[in-house]
């Protein structure tokens, strides 16, 4: 019998830890000490992707800049049901800012400390993250953000991409998704949802600004999530991470399917995780188990007029396409 | 205190709310029982091993395994493992090789000479063993760990029984049997060989025994009627197993018919076919119908064994039996063609099954024999107060794992009679069934297959045909095992909850929810690879 390798942990690195594998080969998050940079009692619905993606990516962040970090906050569901004055949950050094010039205060507190290092050039750095939702980065704070790309300034930009405006009520945003409802898209009329053709995908602009480090994630695939940060977090100048994160309000699933939600959409190639540095594409989280996009769409309630009595077999043929297009233009059927 | 510039109020924190208010369903740890131990006759917590053999723990593994089964090198060999035909992973490869571990680590506990730990305190209570056959063996090792002295009677000149007696060498070398046997004898019980118990009232008696346990097996060859001349050769399968233990072998001629279709058949055939001669199998349904394991028919034919489907043996004289074809009807049953054949044949086998020797109860009153079977209560007792009785001469499958586990039950029960108790088995947590597991966790891995001798070898010597795994696969096949049902410590359930409400306790200690700021939103339950925990509703 060939040689069979003995390093197999039975899950790998599927799971969060795994008690066969050294401490220091296990994620941030399997760690009794981790940040927790977002704590408990955060009135996030049940089963919120979003308080947990926050967690994972600003606790990897945490950890790779020693805890010297200053996040600032875009208005949102994140920073609503984290931080009612005169109360948070963040356990970071955190700032409020509007729902439309995140990336800018971000901007203006890397520039701060970039003074503050000349003058004294033997404190510890400290650097800085940004984060939003998809409404406050693809839509209101997109001048800002596409102007913090274009200078290069030394920020991580995290965008938390729930496919709306949740929190207000479900509305549409430029990242909800073609044919997904919601109360600005409702499913009536001869092409119900959201139109075919509108929107933008984020991380495919920030590339076009040949910024450093741009990668997507989603909370379904943890040490891939928390690689990405890290690594982010070893360029200087601007960074972008979009991570998907399933919204049970919004989509209507099960609060308990937030992960497989997010794990449906990248093994459906609905949703591309890749990173890309200076422009171009270095890599993309293969598919392990490809499914069609029925799978994805079908627990959701924003696409239940697609299952009627009668499925509305054009516009998922129509869906399917984009996850074709996906798969190839992104190589999720091949590892880079 | 002095607020900075526009600040009014002292930040509070979050933990402020308890957020576990909104619950109405809150996550609760369970333990649910893996399939594999929800069908192992001998009652091992294969899980609950295999555990400590994924952490290359192989003496923790072994005491944990031995706590139920005290033979696992040969249980690794001989045991038709129902456990993998349970195994949860067969859906999502291949099942476990739980068998090819189990003797891995019987087979480690050998090299390494590991020893049973003796018992701190002595009952003061003789309780006798009639038979050293599985049952009998795993009655007196069990006994001997609660305290008691136990003494084996066995009316052979070795150990082992029908291990010894019934089962091939090539299936499970002596070596294998001597060694866990004697590691029995070490832990205190003796074993009185050579001494045939044919009053079971007077033997207890004589020994001041305060119970017995009889487990003296099956192993009179049942005779079928067969037209037979004076000049043919017919002899029973039992018996020509047993003699291949002793120096002459037993004469049977070149071409040997086997009669039956049972694992003793092939047993037969495959050991005749490694002294040089020809041995044709006549069972009289098809090969989906035999009992025998279809891997040991499998493994016959490669030998070359050959076999007639669907016939019986209508005459047998000396050189030639005359078969008779049979039709299975509608029902599945054979039924006569009036089509005849002659098959050349210097000796026919009968395979047909096996009684009891119950002689040794003449006369003990309250025993109920049925079918040729001694007749036991749920607590193993026969009718008899403070006889109990196990293995293949009860109603049972007769299988070495069925005899173990018997020994296991009956010893609890002889335990707890002794103390003038009854012994209750815990109850059983609920079934770990695949639709409780995430299986998206765990790694492609595909099953270890044991390397087998070669054929030319095979037909030839009484070598050992099924080869035994390295530390290196064993480890990576006890790392297959899916857990299911039991926590292994993957912190998934700590890593992907959105409020931070799972508690780790560390290393051994596993998790804690913390209801305060639970949700209930399920996503543990959901993400749990094993199943190790479930939603229930609140109270109010």
């Amino acid at each position: 019998m060939s040689y069979q390798p003995i390093k197999f942990y039975q899950t790998g690195t599927f799971t969060v830890g795994n008690r066969l594998l050294a401490p220091e080969e296990r994620s941030v998050q399997a760690s009794s000490k981790r940040f927790n940079s977002i704590n408990s009692g955060h009135r996030a619905c049940q089963g919120c992707g979003e308080a947990l993606g926050a967690r994972y990516a600003i606790d990897a962040a945490m950890e790779a800049t020693h805890g010297q970090l200053i996040a600032a906050n875009a208005t949102g569901c994140l920073e609503v049901f984290s931080t009612p004055y005169p109360e948070t949950s963040w356990q970071i050094p955190w700032i409020h800012s509007l729902f439309g010039n995140t990336a800018a205060v971000a901007t203006g507190i890397a520039a701060a400390l970039k003074i503050k290092q000349k003058k004294n050039p033997q404190a510890q750095e400290i650097r800085v993250v940004a984060q939003g939702g998809d409404g406050g980065t693809t839509d209101i704070g997109f001048g800002c953000l596409s102007g913090m790309f274009e200078r290069n300034d030394d920020v991580l930009y995290i965008c938390y991409d729930n496919g709306g405006y949740m929190n207000t009520g479900v509305q549409r945003s430029s990242a909800t998704p073609p044919a997904a409802r919601t109360a600005t898209t409702m499913a009536v009329g001869p092409e119900p949802g959201n139109a075919f053709g509108q929107g933008k995908f984020v991380p495919a602009i920030a590339m076009a600004h040949e910024i450093p480090y741009v990668a997507t994630a989603t909370v379904a695939d943890l040490r891939d999530l928390e690689a990405k940060v890290r690594r982010a977090m070893e360029f200087r100048g601007a960074r972008y991470i979009h991570i998907l994160v399933p919204c049970p309000l919004g989509w209507g699933t099960q609060s308990s399917e937030t992960i497989k939600m997010a794990r449906l959409a990248k093994e459906t190639g609905i949703f591309p995780v890749f990173e890309a540095e200076h422009g171009e594409l270095k890599s993309a989280l293969a598919i392990r188990r490809q499914l069609p996009v029925e799978e994805y769409l079908k627990p959701q309630k924003r696409y239940a007029h697609l299952f009627g009595k009668q499925p509305n077999v054009a516009v998922i043929a129509k869906l399917q396409a984009l996850a074709d297009r996906n798969i190839r233009k992104y190589k999720l059927l091949e590892t880079v | 205190m002095d607020k900075p510039f526009a600040i009014t109020l002292d930040p509070g924190s979050s933990l402020a709310n308890r957020t576990g208010s909104w619950r109405t369903y809150k996550p609760v740890y369970l333990d649910r029982l893996p399939p594999c131990n929800a069908t192992c006759p001998a009652g091992e917590n294969i899980q609950g091993w295999l555990f400590h053999a994924e952490s290359g723990d192989y003496e923790a593994a072994w005491r944990s395994l031995t706590e139920n089964n005290p033979l696992p090198a040969i249980m690794g060999r001989v045991c038709y493992h129902p456990c993998e035909g349970a195994c949860n992973r067969q859906y999502v490869d291949s099942a476990v090789g739980i068998n090819s571990i189990e003797r891995f680590l019987g087979d480690e506990a050998i090299k390494r000479n590991w020893q049973f730990v003796k018992p701190t305190t002595q009952s003061g209570k003789r309780v006798l063993v009639v038979g050293a056959g599985p049952s009998g063996l795993s009655a007196a090792y069990h006994l001997a760990r609660l305290g008691h002295t136990v003494e084996i009677h066995e009316a052979g000149p070795y150990a082992g029984g029908m291990m010894r007696f019934g089962i091939p060498k090539y299936r499970l070398p002596r070596e294998v049997i001597e060694a866990e046997v004697q590691r029995i004898v070490n832990l205190g019980v003796s074993i009185k060989l050579n001494t045939k118990v044919s009053n079971i009232e007077a033997s207890m008696q004589a020994g001041k025994f305060d119970a017995a346990f009889l487990a003296v097996g099956a192993h009179i060859g049942k005779r079928a009627y067969i037209p037979a001349g004076t000049a043919a050769k017919v002899v029973d399968a039992i018996s020509v197993l047993r003699s291949m233990e002793g120096e002459e072998k037993p004469m049977l001629g070149r071409r040997v018919v086997v009669y039956g279709g049972g694992n003793t058949a092939i047993d037969v055939a495959r050991s005749v076919k490694r002294m040089g001669a020809e041995p044709i199998i006549v069972y009289r349904r098809t090969r989906d119908k035999a009992p025998a394991h279809d891997f040991e028919i499998e493994e016959a034919l490669q030998e070359g064994v050959m076999v007639k489907w669907l016939s019986t043996i209508k005459q047998a004289e000396e050189g030639e039996i005359v078969i008779e074809k049979m039709a299975l009807d509608d029902k599945g049953f054979p039924q006569p063609t009036g089509e005849f054949e002659t098959l050349a044949a210097d000796s026919v086998v009968l395979a047909l099954g096996q009684d009891v020797d119950l002689g040794l109860l003449d006369g003990v009153p309250g025993l109920e024999v049925k079918d040729g079977t001694v007749q036991v209560g749920p607590n193993m007792m026969t009718g008899h107060a403070g006889i109990f009785a196990g293995g293949d001469m009860v109603p049972s499958e007769r299988t070495v794992t069925v005899g173990v586990g018997h020994g296991k039950k009956a010893a609890r029960h002889i335990d707890a009679w002794l103390k003038g108790e009854t012994y209750a088995p815990p109850p059983k947590h609920e079934l770990a069934g695949i639709e409780k597991l995430n299986t998206w966790y765990y790694s492609e891995a595909p099953h270890v297959v044991r390397p087998t001798l070669d054929i030319l070898r095979r037909q030839s010597s009484f070598d050992e045909v099924v080869q035994g795994l390295d530390e290196g696969n064993a480890l990576f096949e006890a790392r297959r095992c899916l857990s299911c049902g039991n926590c292994f410590e993957c912190d998934n359930c700590y890593g992907v909850c959105p409020d931070n409400a799972v508690i780790k306790l560390g290393p051994g200690k596993r998790f804690e929810f913390n209801y305060d700021y639970c949700k209930g939103c399920g996503v543990c339950v959901a993400e749990c690879p094993c199943g190790a925990i479930k939603m229930v509703p609140e109270e109010n």
